[in-house]
C-alpha cells in the first residue's frame, strides 16, 4: 500500500532508533496526545525499542475517552425515543455511561446502527423518512468537517430527518489546560497527525513560546513516529523547543481552508465537558442557530437520570497523564475489555485497552 | 487520533470521487478537498477526502530518513 | 415461482409444508436415507464418533464467496475434520422469517448440495420451521453432523507439546471482511471472498503425512488470534507466532486499515490451524500445498514453555507483544 509500506521499513526503523539512543542523553518525558498514535506504537512495540531515557506517555487523545458520561446518557436517551434511528461510529457502542452503553441499549428496544460515514447516516436518513436519524458526532477536528459536511449537505438536498449531537472536541485548547493543570513536567508532545491535516501546526505555536515544550508533527507510522520522536529529543537536546512537522505529506502549516471554512459555517466554539477534567471553556463546538434545526439537542426533548461516575475509576488520570493503567485498581480486574468500567478500556485508541490489548513482555 | 489512509482517486463525479486501496474500492466525498485530481493519492477518514496527500514531500522525508539511518552507520 | 414467499403455513407441517420440503429440498439433496422421510435417519455405525452441532446467523445471507447455506455445510464439516473425523452426516434444519422468497430458499439449497457433494457427506434428516415477520433474520440454518475417527488419531486442543510447530492453512481475515463489506453503513467493493470451504479431505491428507498432528481448529468468529489463545489455554502452553509469517491478501489488508480492524481478529470459514511434531511439520506442509485449500499454507511460530497460556507475537520490528483473544464484538473505529 503506497504510502504506508515504506514507512513501515524495519531496516530503516532499526537505524532510527540507533540514533535515537545516540541522541538522547537525559530523562525525557514525551506525552503522544492522539489515541491513534498510542495505538501505533503500542502494536508495533515500539516503546519496547526506545532508550530507556525516553519515557512516552499518553494523554487525553481519544475522542470516546473524554466524552462525558452526561454525554453518553444523552445518546443512550436519544435511542429510547420512538422513531429514532441513532447512528454511530463503531468506537461509541461499549462506552459505559452512568447506567448502560449504546450496546446495551440496541439489546433492548433501540434502533442503533453503526456506520463508517456520516456519508451513511445521511443515507439511512434518505431510506427511512419518517424516521428521525441522529448521527452522534464525537471526534476531533478531523471529523468535525465532515459533520458540518454533511449538514450542509442535509441543508441541500432538503432532507429534513437528519440531526446531529454534536460532540466534537478541539486539541489546542485542551493541550493548553493540561499543561496549565501543570501535573506533568513534559518536555515534548507528539502532536496529532490527522487533526493537524485539518487545522495545521500553527495553533500549537503558543507551546513552545509560552511552556517551552517542544512539538512535533507527527505520522502514524512507526517510521512516522520514530522520525517525532528523533526530532523531539533533538529539539531538547539543544534546549531549542518549537513547533516542527514530520509528517509532511499530510500536514501544511496552514491546515486544510476548504475545511475550516466548512467548519466555521455551520459550528461555534463553546466550552465543552471533558471526562477527567470537567468543563473546559472553548474546548468545543456547537451547532450555530442558522442550522440549529439539524442539532439533536434543540429538536428532542429528553430528561436524564442523575449523572454517575464509576466508583475507583482512575480514566480521568490517566487522560491526564498522571497515572497509568496499571497504577488503577479495577484494571485487569473489575475493569476489562468484556467488562469495562470506563471508556479508557473500551475504546480501542485508550491508553487501557492498548495496554491490556498490546502489552509488551 | 483519526484513521485516515492513503487512498488513490480513481474518478470524480461532481462531490464524489471513487477510491481505491489494495483493491477495495469505495465512492466517497472530496468536498473537502476540491482540488483533487484523478491519480492523486487523498487521505480518507469516515469516508471524506481530508487532503491530498504531497508525494514530493512523501518522498523528501524518505530521503530525510535514510539519511539519518546512515549517520547511524558512520557511528 | 421464484418470487413466491414463504408464508407460516409452510413450515405448520400442512400439505404446504409437504409440498415444499418435497419439491424444493428433496430433490437436490436426495440420498436413500433422506428419501424414506421417516421421523428420524436410521444407520449402522462403528467406531469412535465425533458429533457437533452448529447454529447459523450469518448477515446478509449472500455474500461474496457464498451464502448461509455452504456456510452450514461447511462450519459443520470442519468441525468434525477438526477432530480429525471423517463427516458422514449432516441434518439439516431451517428457521424461516416468513416473507422470504421460495427464490432464495432455492438458491440457499442449492449451495447445501454443492457443498455437501463437494465434502462427500448426505444430509440425512432435516427439519422446516417459519416464524413471525421480525422473529428471525430472514433465514437461520442449524446442523449437526456425525463423522467416524480413525483408529490411532487423537486431536484436541489440550494436546500441544513444547517445541511444536504451527502450521496456517492460508490467508487470513478474506470471509470477515467479505460479509462486513456487504453490511449496510460500511458498505465497501473488495475484491475478497468469502474462503468458506470444507476441509475435510486436507484433514485426512494432512494425516495420512503424519499421525502426529496434536491439535486442529478452523479460526472462525474471533479469528486466529482467538484460535491460538484457547490452544495456549487448554494445553497449558506458551505460542510464539510472528507476524511476517502470516499470509494476508492485499486487499484484506487494505479493508482492514480502513475500518480499523486488525486481521488477526477477523473470522475465517475455509482456514485451519495446526499444531504439529516439529519433525514432521516440513511433510505436513508439503501434502497441503498441494491441496487448493492449503495452497499459501505456512509455518508461523512454535509452542514454548515461556508465557503459558498466552501468545505472544513478534511484531516486524522485532519489538514483542501480548495478542490477545478477542473480547466483545469486532467494532470498526474512527479511531
Amino acid at each position: 500500500m503506497k504510502f504506508i509500506d515504506e514507512f513501515r521499513d524495519v531496516e530503516l526503523a532499526k537505524k532510527l532508533v540507533n540514533r535515537i539512543k545516540q541522541l538522547s542523553t537525559r530523562p525525557t518525558r514525551l506525552m503522544e496526545f492522539c489515541g491513534g498514535h498510542t495505538v501505533s506504537i503500542m502494536r508495533s512495540g515500539l516503546r519496547q525499542l526506545l532508550p530507556p531515557t525516553v519515557e512516552m506517555l499518553s494523554g487525553p487523545g481519544c475522542p470516546v475517552c473524554v466524552t462525558a458520561n452526561a454525554d453518553i446518557d444523552k445518546s443512550i436517551a436519544l435511542a429510547s425515543l420512538p422513531d429514532v434511528i441513532i447512528t454511530t461510529f463503531g468506537d461509541m457502542m461499549k462506552v459505559p455511561g452512568s447506567y448502560s452503553s449504546l450496546q446495551q441499549a440496541r439489546a433492548t428496544e433501540a434502533d442503533i446502527r453503526i456506520v463508517y460515514s456520516t456519508q451513511d447516516a445521511l443515507q439511512i436518513a434518505r431510506d427511512n423518512p419518517t424516521q428521525s436519524v441522529i448521527f452522534i458526532g464525537i471526534g476531533f477536528e478531523t471529523t468535525a468537517p465532515t459533520i458540518a459536511a454533511s449538514i450542509l449537505q442535509a441543508e441541500n438536498e432538503g432532507i429534513k430527518n437528519y440531526y446531529v449531537l454534536c460532540l466534537s472536541k478541539l486539541c489546542p485548547p485542551i493541550m493548553k489546560a493540561l499543561l496549565d493543570l501543570g501535573e506533568l513536567k513534559l518536555d515534548g508532545i507528539i502532536c496529532p497527525g490527522h487533526v493537524s491535516v485539518i487545522i495545521g501546526s500553527r495553533p500549537y505555536e503558543f507551546i513552545p513560546r509560552e511552556y517551552g515544550v517542544a512539538c512535533v508533527v507527527s505520522g502514524f507510522e512507526p517510521l512516522d513516529i520514530l522520525l517525532s520522536v528523533e526530532m523531539l529529543v533533538e529539539q531538547i537536546e539543544s534546549g531549542k523547543p518549537k513547533v516542527e512537522i514530520a509528517y509532511r505529506r499530510g500536514v501544511k502549516p496552514e491546515g486544510n481552508k476548504t475545511a475550516l471554512e466548512l467548519m466555521d459555517r455551520v459550528f461555534e466554539v463553546d466550552s465543552a465537558d471533558w471526562r477527567g477534567i470537567g468543563v473546559v471553556p472553548a474546548s468545543g463546538l456547537k451547532i450555530r442557530k442558522k442550522f440549529e434545526r439539524f442539532d439533536a439537542e434543540q429538536a428532542f426533548s429528553i430528561t436524564l437520570e442523575p449523572v454517575r461516575e464509576a466508583k475507583g475509576c482512575i480514566c480521568g488520570d490517566i487522560l491526564r497523564g498522571v497515572k497509568i493503567p496499571i497504577d488503577c485498581k479495577l484494571f485487569r480486574k473489575a475493569c476489562t475489555p468484556e467488562h469495562p468500567v470506563g471508556p479508557c478500556m473500551v475504546s480501542s485508541e485508550g491508553s487501557c485497552a492498548a495496554y491490556y490489548q498490546y502489552e509488551t513482555v | 487520533m483519526c484513521l485516515a489512509v492513503p487512498v488513490k482517486v480513481v474518478s470524480i463525479e461532481g462531490n464524489e470521487a471513487e477510491v481505491e486501496i489494495g483493491g477495495v474500492r469505495r465512492r466517497v466525498s472530496i468536498v473537502l478537498t476540491p482540488e483533487a485530481k484523478v491519480g492523486d493519492y487523498v487521505l480518507l477518514h469516515t469516508g471524506y477526502a481530508i487532503n491530498v496527500v504531497n508525494e514530493a514531500e512523501a518522498q523528501e522525508t524518505l530521503k530525510i530518513l535514510e539519511e539519518m539511518a546512515s549517520l547511524d552507520e558512520v557511528h | 415461482m421464484n418470487d413466491e414467499t414463504i408464508l407460516l403455513a409452510h413450515g405448520s407441517g400442512s400439505r404446504l409444508s409437504h409440498d415444499l420440503i418435497e419439491k424444493n429440498f428433496l430433490p437436490p439433496l436426495t440420498n436413500p436415507l433422506l428419501a424414506r422421510l421417516d421421523d428420524s435417519a436410521v444407520f449402522d455405525l462403528s467406531g469412535r464418533l465425533a458429533f457437533t452441532t452448529d447454529s447459523y446467523v450469518v448477515s446478509p445471507i449472500f455474500f461474496p464467496g457464498g451464502d448461509i447455506g455452504k456456510l452450514a455445510v461447511c462450519g459443520t464439516v470442519n468441525d468434525l475434520s477438526m477432530s480429525g473425523a471423517a463427516p458422514l452426516y449432516l441434518s439439516l434444519s431451517f428457521i424461516i422469517e416468513e416473507g422470504l422468497t421460495i427464490g432464495k430458499l432455492k438458491k440457499v439449497v442449492g449451495s447445501i448440495k454443492a457443498a455437501a457433494e463437494e465434502a462427500g457427506v448426505n444430509i440425512v434428516t432435516g427439519d422446516t420451521k417459519v416464524v413471525n415477520r421480525g422473529s428471525a433474520d430472514k433465514l437461520f440454518i442449524n446442523t449437526s453432523g456425525i463423522g467416524i475417527i480413525p483408529e490411532g488419531v487423537d486431536i484436541s486442543g489440550a494436546n500441544a507439546k513444547l517445541g511444536d510447530k504451527i502450521i496456517l492453512s492460508g490467508t487470513i481475515g478474506d470471509h470477515g471482511i467479505a460479509v462486513m463489506s456487504q453490511r449496510e453503513g460500511l458498505k465497501f467493493s473488495v475484491p475478497v471472498q468469502s474462503d468458506c470451504a470444507p476441509l475435510n479431505k486436507l484433514v485426512s491428507q494432512m494425516l495420512e503425512a503424519s499421525r502426529r498432528i496434536h491439535c486442529l481448529r478452523d479460526p472462525t468468529r474471533g479469528g486466529l488470534a482467538t484460535t491460538l489463545n484457547e490452544f495456549a489455554r487448554q494445553s497449558g502452553v506458551g505460542i510464539r507466532i510472528e507476524e511476517e509469517k502470516i499470509p494476508v491478501l492485499d486487499a484484506v489488508r487494505a479493508a482492514c486499515e480502513l475500518l480499523g480492524f486488525d486481521p488477526l481478529y477477523v473470522a475465517n470459514e475455509g482456514k485451519l490451524v495446526a499444531i504439529v511434531a516439529p519433525n514432521d511439520a516440513g511433510k505436513i506442509l508439503a501434502r497441503m500445498k498441494r491441496n487448493k485449500y492449503g495452497a499459501d499454507a505456512a509455518v508461523i511460530g512454535e509452542v514454548t514453555d515461556e508465557h503459558k497460556g498466552k501468545v505472544i507475537l513478534k511484531t516486524r520490528l522485532g519489538a514483542s507483544r501480548i495478542v490477545d483473544m478477542l473480547s466483545g464484538e469486532l467494532l470498526p473505529r474512527i479511531c
